[in-house]
């Protein structure tokens, strides 16, 4: 097996906590050297010249609806892997909100049967926390965790009946699984479409208050103290939460957290005159709302950021604002948008990359995100100043709801590897 | 002058100038409306489609009218009973009547911002008769003008908005008018019926009816709907009506001389008792009659400049 060598790159790994310009070599599939440290390279060596480029561990997005099984044409298990490869993201977590969900051994066996054959990347599927996601009965935490399952889940849902969730709570910490959870209270958020406040006043929509997901949190952080459970927050929206979540450490509680890139980068304004690409789930708060998940991401009270890709077709979308379904994609505009983080000087690099990368594989348990030798050669390739303007044409996604449509950033992947070999590179 | 817009879809992008432009073109309309001979030609040879969601005999009607003594072709769509409940989307039936080549729809909705959505996607001109809880501009320009033929003026009057202004379409457009027009806005209700941020609206909050009617010139009551009566958003009919409801002791309160006003239909005994709304003071009716001159107005302005596509 030759010797491929990515020589003259900025190499960022937060697992080592590195930032070096350097030399990294793959072989076999798996990283033998990383480091600025002059490397002998046998002569049938692959050089592939990285000067001006970043090299960073794969992204890991442990947040991504697909819609396979039950909905393929918005998406499939192949097409999302094209699209996660397009935005240097080579370890996906795929949600169990599929139709039928995966509650059961043989749709996790499916899922990852279908990637093996069909992906370039890496895919995990999380569990149904309770059968048919409806907050009832318990799945088979046990038999799911030997087969793949990464986490359990409810998905865009939470149990909320207390009793449920402290068995699931219970039952899943005795096999060591993660239960990651977003919340909302369905009776206080009702018909709500987008955040209670004055905008939506005006625009005569429904509002969904903060305390809508604050509540369940807090509920749900209790039980977490009170099982000893690994909780994790899949999607948090409000400074209230970020506070909830730091004071429930500070009791002990084994709790971790994640907001999606949207939560980051968008506020209600973006919503205009109602765009339902803009209409999310939780739904995007004011500005000072997002500025605090900038502040919680930057002191690391706020773990990980992830897509929280969520195709949606025309059929779901083209429709009044209230009529119109939840999500946006994101798993191809994941990095572009978080660098805008690092260009602002609001977020350092380091940072950025550990909360897609080195952070959410250690939280998951998943041999990821990492450029030490011996990982597997999973990585990205990124020009850090390529500017780019995002257009649906050159998604890869089978679904076009970007909230990013026309956006402009700065940054871009070149090139991804799986393994050590390409699944992606630019034109 | 040039009326600047190509649709109506809201008060809000109006301004001072469109408004007072849109409510002399009324005047005109209302003295054309009590001729013996009601019918002008400005508009033959137009189409006009009404394209009501939900159902609304009384709007219908006065645009329907309008249309027809603009000399307009007028259809009426009733989507509630049609392909609609056959899956077929707001978009979907837009692009079948737009492929039909009307000049103006005019649209209600249950949902906030579907006239939007929808102007967006056809070739005419847009007037929106009902959005949801967003807006419903021509109610506040007919409610306008009936002030204004009333009292003479609208800057520095205090009219206070009585009621379910949570859901009210015709709240928010008036609170816009006639805060645009230099009116003195309150809103007085209970504070479940009360919208997130009205304190940031433009519009002075009471939750007492005798404070709120204080030396009021204009009252303006809004329909309770029946199924938010009994219990989810107040209690009952008869605690709403002895604290919220108009009656004549709360009116003495307001000016001697104060309009009463409500956008119909009425909930006799729920937002207003009858001898108020047959009373002296009351206006209800007038504002019917305002409502074709004011719908009137509208579409022949849309029509005559618009976005300075000019037509014969």
């Amino acid at each position: 097996m030759t010797v491929l060598a990515l020589t003259n790159a900025r190499i960022v790994d937060p697992s080592q906590d590195i930032d070096t310009s350097g030399t990294l070599t793959i072989e076999d599939g798996r990283i033998t050297s990383c480091g600025s440290d002059p490397v002998q390279l046998p002569d049938d060596a692959v050089r592939m010249d990285c000067s001006g480029k970043l090299v960073i561990p794969g992204l890991v997005d442990a947040r991504v609806f697909v819609g396979e099984p039950g909905a393929e044409h918005r998406e499939t298990i192949a097409s999302v892997s094209r699209a996660a490869a397009a935005g240097g993201v080579t370890s996906l977590i795929m949600m169990p909100d599929t139709n039928p969900a995966i509650d059961n051994v043989a749709l996790v066996e499916f899922v990852l049967r279908t990637a093996r054959e069909q992906s370039s990347i890496h895919i995990h599927p999380s569990a149904a926390l309770t059968k048919g996601l409806k907050g009832q009965e318990l799945t088979e935490y046990g038999l799911l965790r030997d087969a793949g399952a990464v986490f359990l889940t409810d998905g865009r849902k939470s149990p909320s009946n207390a009793l449920v969730m402290r068995r699931a709570l219970t039952y899943a910490r005795d096999f060591g699984l993660v239960v990651a959870c977003e919340t909302q209270d369905d009776a206080l958020a009702a018909q709500g479409v987008m955040n209670e406040g004055l905008l939506a006043s005006w625009l005569g929509l429904e509002g969904i208050p903060r305390e809508a997901e604050i509540i369940p949190l807090e509920r749900d952080l209790r039980l977490a103290q009170l099982t000893g459970v690994r909780y994790h927050a899949a999607k948090i929206s409000t400074a209230d939460s970020i506070e909830a979540i730091r004071v429930a450490r500070s009791r002990g509680v084994d709790v971790t957290c994640g907001v999606s890139i949207n939560h980051l980068s968008l506020n209600e304004n973006d919503i205009g005159e109602y765009r339902t690409f803009f209409r999310l789930s939780p739904p995007l708060r004011s500005e000072d709302d997002r500025q605090a998940m900038i502040e919680g991401l930057r002191s690391g009270d706020l773990d990980i950021i992830v897509s929280s890709h969520d195709p949606q077709d025309v059929d779901t979308k083209r429709l009044p604002f209230a009529d119109a379904a939840d999500g946006a994609v994101g798993v191809e505009t994941l990095l572009a948008a978080a660098l805008r983080l690092h260009h602002n000087g609001e977020v350092p690099l380091m940072r950025i990359v550990d909360a897609m990368s080195t952070r959410p594989a250690s939280i998951f348990g998943l041999e990821a995100g990492s450029l030490k030798p011996g990982a597997p050669a999973d990585m990205a390739i990124v020009d850090l100043n390529e500017p780019w303007v995002v257009s649906e044409k050159q998604l890869h996604s089978r679904s076009k709801n970007t909230p990013f449509e026309d956006a402009r950033f700065q940054g871009r992947v070149v090139r991804t590897l799986v393994a050590g070999k390409t699944v992606f590179e630019a034109t | 002058m040039v009326f600047p817009h190509r649709h109506l879809l809201g008060i809000n992008g109006l301004t001072e100038m469109d408004i007072m432009y849109l409510l002399d073109r009324s005047d005109e309309a209302v003295k054309l409306s009590r001729r013996r001979e009601k019918k002008t030609s400005s508009l033959r040879g137009l189409t006009h489609i009404n394209l009501f969601f939900e159902a609304s005999t009384r709007t219908q009607a006065s645009f329907e009218l309008a249309g027809k003594r603009l000399g307009a072709d007028v259809m009426n769509m009733a989507v509630g009973n049609s392909s609609v409940k056959k899956g077929e989307t707001l978009i979907d039936t837009a692009m079948t009547l737009n492929a039909m080549h009307p000049d103006i729809l005019v649209v209600r909705h249950a949902s906030a911002g579907a006239c939007a959505l929808l102007a967006q996607k056809v070739g005419c001109s847009v007037v929106n008769a009902g959005d949801g809880a967003h807006e419903h501009p021509t109610q506040a320009l007919l409610d306008a003008l009936t002030i204004r033929r009333e009292k003479g003026r609208i800057a520095r009057l205090t009219v206070a908005i009585c009621g379910d202004v949570l859901h009210s379409r015709v709240a928010r457009s008036n609170i816009l008018l006639l805060n645009a027009l230099g009116a003195r806005v309150r809103v007085i209700a209970p504070s479940t019926l009360l919208p997130a941020g009205i304190h940031q609206m433009g519009a002075e909050v009471f939750h007492d009816m005798r404070q709120g009617l204080k030396d009021a010139d204009v009252v303006m009551m809004l329909r309770l709907q029946r199924e938010r009566m009994t219990g989810s958003f107040v209690p009952s009919v008869r605690e709403y009506f002895r604290f919220f409801g108009l009656d004549a002791d709360k009116l003495s309160h307001a000016k001697g001389d104060a309009l009463v006003m409500h956008p119909g239909p009425m909930n006799r005994g729920v937002e207003i008792a009858s001898e108020i709304a047959d009373g002296p003071q009351s206006v209800i009716e007038a504002q019917v009659e305002m409502g074709v001159a004011v719908r009137m107005a509208v579409m022949e302005t849309l029509m005559l400049s618009g976005d300075g596509r000019a037509r014969p």
